[in-house]
């Protein structure tokens, strides 16, 4: 599904302050079920989430993406090298490919739920009357559908954290990256939060957690963890 | 729906569900927004209408009015200037006028006093403009009292008023006939006000009229072009007094748009950042924000513009008698004629609408080309 | 569906406004023959009295008779005042200088 080979990150460079976020990491991630990026902060997870995701590109190296049919022409055959697309193309992959979950939820406060849920297909242009059809029926999936109409500053932590699942969700991305999903959720809500994105993998998506929380890592759920150290994977179970 | 109108469709839903988080203040703004828009606008179409007036209602005006000067002051003018002129080439006619200003002690008021040379009223009686009317408070047939030269009291029948239509040139006019004006007034014998010069070609009127000044050196001949001129002048520069006011206007709400909008708050940024991250282009974050300020100015602009219509042409510019009209004892109360000139709307919608809508824009670009995964580390 | 989206509300409420001006438009160039008519007619009074102007408002030599008065005219905002340009083209002058010395008829 997702190659990895080779694949640096640098920030700042040619400056005093450069370092290398992601050093020379070669990774195979296959399609379905959950994989685990475990590490302390700032060993790396979020750089290498991001340079999966199509958030940013690596200064070098080679990420593919199989299985992924973009709505542009492309050359080769054994999957998409996205380190050197343009940014134009890296966000179409983006929001067809990937959904997103964050530390913080980034959702956007005093909007609706349903509102805030549909954001992601906005530019996609897709009728309204069937792109909210969709968005209720993950509502209901994830059980807020009585929060359909409510504004999100009267949500607690839990649906918060439901209703970025559910914006992640929304483009049917065949996968989901989230960043620390758990750390602002106490235990009994980190283990309901594994227990949906199981379901997600169960269903044939492919789940990527960084996460340096126990109940993620050690979730029975968790097919495979790779730890991470400044930068560079130490162990891969 | 095609998907890039459905595209737009979708971000003026979320443009609206975000201006509509600040409601307050995004209708106070719109508010203030309209009512700038209103004020321009009404100007723009009161005084464009007020300038149409003037040049298709003077069209019948003499062509040339010779006045005589004395020490730099109006001064009467002998008749018999008027047979020297006649005879310069491309002048037809020479009629003199025969008018002056009457003060009102007690209505206060300034009338203008004039003997028709074309069916003058008959003697003692006189017809009235509808200000005139007005202000006196009196009708066709009552009885109105004039000091006479000889300090004795003159009385004059109103044998008509004239009518609605009149009031934008003849609000402020009486006629009456030429005995009754010289028992006012006693000008003496062979002298008129001023002479009307008819010129049958407009070609040549700045000729006779270099000819006139030639000829008699204590007169000022005033073309009827230089009058509209002078109208036009004089609402450019009433307008442009208004400009100056409403410009000042204009200044502080870009300001303040400006202000509201380079001061892109922390919070406007994390959500460029949000959206950014969820998959949205740069584009895409700009087209909001176009829609952002465009639902707000095109519908200031609109309704701003429908009020303004309404305002000048079926309220007579009521809110603005005084600043639009100036003071006046008589009030001439006329309706003018609706007009909407293509030209000068296109000068609204771009003075009101487009530096609003790019002060949205602009400090967003900046804030939206920043990487997506930006609001990642946050 | 009881759910309408801001954008038709939008739409809508952009389409009125435009609608308003259109019809303002209309509205200019439906009463053209009536307003022709009382056009036509100040132009006639103005052919056969020989006038000159607009009378505007009446208090002021730059909106009665702009071209008519004298150059250097001393007494021209109010009839019995002097003038107190440009604000007299706003502001009444103050009542001292309304006073007047002529006797009433």
């Amino acid at each position: 599904m997702i190659t990895l080979s080779d694949v640096s990150k640098c920030f700042n460079r040619g400056l005093p302050s450069q370092f290398t976020a992601v050093d020379q990491v070669s990774l195979r991630i296959d399609a379905g079920g959950i994989t685990v990026l475990k590490g302390p902060s700032g060993s790396g997870k979020t750089t290498l989430l991001s340079l999966i995701g199509c958030m940013a590109r690596p200064t070098s190296g080679r990420i593919l993406l199989e299985g992924v049919s973009p709505p542009f022409p492309c050359p080769g055959e054994n999957g998409l090298d996205i380190s050197s697309l343009p940014e134009r193309f890296l966000t179409e992959i983006r929001r067809r490919t990937f959904g997103f979950i964050f530390q913080q939820f980034n959702l956007i406060k005093g909007i609706g739920v349903l509102e805030n849920i549909m954001l992601p297909a906005y530019p996609l242009g897709e009728p309204h009357a069937k792109l909210r059809a969709r968005a209720i029926v993950l509502l209901e999936r994830l059980r807020l559908e009585r929060h359909a109409g409510s504004r999100l500053d009267w949500l607690s932590g839990g649906e918060l954290q439901r209703v970025a699942i559910a914006r992640a969700l929304i483009n049917d991305p065949a996968v989901i990256i989230a960043d620390e999903p758990t750390a602002h959720l106490d235990s009994r809500l980190s283990l309901e939060f594994m227990e949906i994105l199981s379901g997600l993998a169960g269903s044939g998506r492919t789940v990527l957690i960084a996460s340096h929380d126990p109940i993620v890592y050690d979730a029975p759920s968790a097919a495979r963890v790779i730890e991470m150290r400044d930068g560079r994977i130490t162990a891969a179970q | 729906m095609q998907p890039s109108l459905e595209r737009h469709a979708h971000l003026i839903d979320f443009a609206i569900s975000s201006l509509l988080r600040r409601k307050g203040k995004n209708l106070s703004l719109l508010a203030v927004y309209v009512l700038i828009v209103f004020v321009i606008a009404s100007l723009i179409l009161f005084v464009q209408a007020l300038r149409r007036e003037a040049s298709l209602v003077l069209t019948g005006a003499p062509e040339i009015v010779v006045q005589r000067m004395v020490a730099g002051r109006h001064d009467l003018i002998p008749v018999s200037y008027g047979a020297d002129i006649v005879s310069i080439r491309g002048v037809s006619e020479v009629v003199p006028r025969f008018w002056g200003y009457y003060y009102d002690p007690v209505f206060g008021a300034n009338y203008t006093l004039m003997v028709p040379d074309q069916s003058p009223p008959a003697e003692g009686t006189i017809v009235i403009g509808p200000g005139v009317a007005r202000n006196q408070r009196v009708k066709s047939g009552d009885l109105l009292t004039f000091r006479g030269a000889s300090l004795q009291p003159l009385l004059l029948t109103v044998g008509q008023i004239l009518p609605q239509q009149s009031e934008l040139v003849a609000t402020d006019l009486i006629t009456l006939s030429a005995a009754d004006f010289q028992a006012m007034f006693r000008l003496p014998p062979g002298t008129a006000t001023d002479l009307a010069v008819k010129v049958a070609n407009p070609r040549e009127v700045a000729t006779v009229a270099a000819k006139i000044a030639e000829r008699f050196p204590d007169t000022r001949p005033i073309t009827r072009s230089e009058i509209l001129a002078t109208y036009d002048a004089l609402f450019d520069w009433r307008s442009g007094m208004m400009v100056v006011i409403l410009g000042t206007a204009v200044l502080c709400f870009i300001i303040c748009a400006w202000d509201k909008a380079t001061g892109l708050s922390a919070e406007e940024r994390r959500e460029i950042g949000i959206l950014k991250s969820i998959g949205w282009e740069t584009t895409d974050v700009l087209l909001l924000k176009f829609w952002e300020g465009t639902v707000i100015s095109l519908t200031a602009f609109l309704a701003g513009l429908s009020l303004a219509y309404a305002h000048v042409f079926f309220f007579s510019a009521g809110l603005f008698q005084h600043a639009l009209k100036g003071w006046a004892v008589i009030y001439p109360d006329f309706r003018l004629t609706p007009s909407l000139d293509p030209y000068q709307l296109g000068i609204l919608f771009f003075l009101s609408v487009v530096p609003f809508v790019a002060a949205t824009i602009v400090p967003s670009w900046l804030a939206a080309t920043t990487d997506p995964d930006s609001a990642m580390r946050s | 569906m009881a759910h309408i989206r801001p954008s038709r509300w939008y739409m809508l409420v952009t389409g009125a406004a435009l609608g308003f001006v259109v019809a303002a438009g209309f509205h200019a160039s439906l009463n053209k023959d009536a307003d022709q008519m009382d056009l036509l007619y100040r132009a006639d009074l103005v052919r056969r009295h020989r006038l000159t102007d607009l009378s505007l408002f009446t208090e002021a030599r730059y909106t009665r008779h702009p071209a008519m008065a004298d150059l250097h005219s001393a007494f021209q905002d109010h009839p019995m005042a002097l003038e107190h340009f440009p604000s007299g083209s706003f502001i009444s002058p103050p009542a001292l200088l309304k006073r007047n010395h002529a006797t009433k008829p």
